[in-house]
């Protein structure tokens, strides 16, 4: 098919001319086309080098060393002498997101087995309009629920403040469980039907050949949304920021408040002067997002590679 | 345990977690709405926010809100479309093509305060524009493009391949078949995609916090020369958002009202993300009417 389409565009195309004005109109379309294109990599490479080029300045200015910077504990920009460790931004990033994806993902394949093999009607009617209006509730409006619903009833049944760990995970539960369920349900949708006819014309129940056919084969497809969704929640600033409680020390419990990267970013970079060493810091910590970003659309590819085979 | 019993269990949980999932949709949406409609009147909508004191309003955040979305949506409505052809169209099946894909899909990917640093290191700083509402498009358009681009080329790859072909055939050139044939037809689901990511838009917060600011100075309503700095057209002064309003009362209200406030603030939000929901499905039903034989 491919090659059909080329020829077509071939023998069609008035760039070799005989009707000066098609050739223009074409050309013209060509420059708009390419121009937005380029734009959009010119776009990518400046993000990446002006948020590298201020992100590494510290490591070079040799004020804060790499490994002071990734493991070290305390974080302590204005004091004397100043000490950037922005592990416990690390961990709070990575504890929330994996936590989140460990209570959103086997909802999110509940809801789409429930979706595709048990109630397809009222799924396709009723449970995927709603997943999907989920989706595009705004961040805030999760950070403002989490706060007068999930902080309060955490205060009222467990010890702590109610703010912490557990407060953002549950708040980037919800958050990212669109985005597992969709993709969830659509890879269940593309199985081939033989595969589950198989089964049953062998004598399987549902349950056997969900667990044995249908989620091996889709297991792929499956962490790719969970993996999705790990990245979303892993860089979601405002919502977190808002239920965190915004501590920079690692939290002893779950229910003690902590801080991620993207919350300290959110807090601090209003009230640094830029240049400063306070700034830079916080320069490297969204290069840390920036190359966090790039490894799950790594393990995002690979993924859909191994789908495809 | 026989099969059939576990399948029973196994099916009584899928349709429990299932209940329990439309069970919190259902009791968020509620509560969302519930807490905060009645908070919303016609003098919350109008009137200007107070720091200090209780009684006030999300009147120019509200109008700032949808004055971006209208700017984001000039600036990227044409890059995205424009991009979007060359994705389905131009691109030809070579590394270059596939270095093009990953570019969109990293794009994408950039958590949204990224976006926003990137816009306060670029836009703001070095290009000199400030805290406005133009940084504040410049960055939502980078982080609205991707989501353009792929909705315009999955548009026009749905278009049936005889459509282009008898285009072609009829001796057009390239650029005339897509603009006057394919657009066309793909145009409904274009409009429904650009609608739905409009709503994302309109809830953004982190990428415009260090681009369009988080003050709104004081504005005249009744000066509507874009050149005027009080004047509320005017894109280069800063703007603060209905979404940047909800999250700074939330962490830093002093008003005695503020949790009414941010309830009131975020029903509008969610009020007005459901409205580009039911209204994307249905302006697209009805292009889709309009623009083709079809009924």
């Amino acid at each position: 098919m491919q090659a059909t389409t080329s020829k077509v565009r071939s023998d069609a195309s008035p760039l070799a001319g005989k009707r000066p004005k098609h050739a223009r109109e074409e050309l013209r379309g060509r420059i708009y086309i390419y121009f937005c294109v380029l734009l959009m990599i010119v776009t990518i490479f400046s993000i990446v080098y002006f948020i590298a080029s201020r992100g590494l300045a510290p490591f070079f200015s040799g004020d804060v060393g790499i490994g002071d910077m990734l493991l070290g504990q305390t974080w302590r920009p204005e004091g004397a002498p100043a000490a950037f460790g922005a592990f416990p931004f690390l961990f709070g990033s990575f504890a929330t997101s994996l936590l989140a994806a460990i209570i959103s993902a086997p909802l999110g394949f509940c809801a789409s087995i429930f979706m595709t093999e048990i109630m397809p009607k009222f799924g396709r009617t009723a449970l995927q309009p709603a997943i999907e209006l989920l989706a595009g509730i705004p961040s805030v409006v999760y950070g403002f629920v989490g706060l007068s619903v999930v902080v309060p009833f955490l205060r009222n049944n467990f010890p702590g403040q109610g703010i912490g760990i557990l407060a953002g995970a549950i708040v980037l539960s919800i958050m990212i469980l669109p985005t597992i369920t969709t993709i969830a349900t659509d890879s269940l949708r593309s199985l081939p039907h033989g595969l589950k006819e198989g089964s049953y014309a062998l004598g399987a129940t549902r349950w056997q050949t969900i667990s044995r056919i249908v989620l091996p084969t889709t297991l792929p497809s499956l962490l790719t949304g969970v993996v999705l969704g790990i990245a979303r929640a892993f860089g979601e600033a405002l919502a977190v920021q808002m239920v965190i409680g915004n501590a920079p020390v690692i939290p002893h419990s779950l229910f003690e408040s902590a801080t991620t990267l993207t919350s300290v970013i959110t807090l601090e970079m209003g009230n640094t002067t830029s240049g400063s060493l306070h700034n830079n810091a916080l320069w490297s910590l969204a290069l840390m997002l920036l190359i966090m970003t790039f490894l799950f659309v790594f393990v995002v590819r690979m993924l859909e590679r191994r789908t495809k085979r | 345990m026989s099969p059939r019993t576990v399948d029973r269990i196994a099916t009584g949980v899928i349709c429990a977690v299932a209940a329990l999932i439309m069970a919190v949709l259902v009791s968020l949406l509620g509560f969302l709405l519930f807490r905060g409609v009645r908070h919303i009147d016609f003098h919350f909508l109008t009137s200007v926010p107070q720091t200090i004191k209780a009684g006030g309003g999300i009147g120019p955040q509200l109008f700032n809100s949808l004055f971006l979305l209208v700017l984001t949506m000039i600036i990227t409505i044409p890059l995205g479309i424009g991009a979007g052809i060359y994705m389905s169209e131009y691109a030809k099946p070579n590394r270059l093509t596939g270095f093009i894909r990953l570019v969109v899909e990293v794009l994408s990917s950039f958590p949204s305060i990224v976006v926003g640093l990137f816009g306060l290191l670029v836009i703001v700083n070095t290009f000199g524009l400030g805290y406005s509402l133009l940084s504040g498009a410049l960055a939502l358009t980078v982080f609205n493009l991707p989501m353009m681009v792929r909705l315009t080329e999955q548009s026009l790859r749905s278009v049936p391949r005889e459509q282009k072909e008898a285009g072609l055939a009829l001796g057009m050139s390239q650029w005339k078949t897509i603009r006057s044939v394919m657009l066309p037809v793909a145009l409904p689901s274009i409009v429904t995609g650009t609608i739905l990511a409009a709503g994302r838009v309109f809830g953004e917060a982190a990428a415009l916090l260090f681009t369009a600011g988080m003050s709104s100075p004081r504005l005249d309503f009744t000066d509507w020369n874009p050149l005027h700095p009080a004047s509320p057209l005017n894109p280069m002064r800063p703007a603060e958002t209905l979404a940047v309003h909800i999250w700074k009362i939330n962490s830093e209200g002093l008003a005695p009202d503020a949790p009414q406030i941010a309830a009131g603030a975020s029903a509008v939000l969610v009020i007005m993300v459901l409205l580009f929901n039911l209204g994307a499905r249905w302006f697209g039903r009805v292009l889709y009417r309009k623009l083709t034989a079809g009924k």
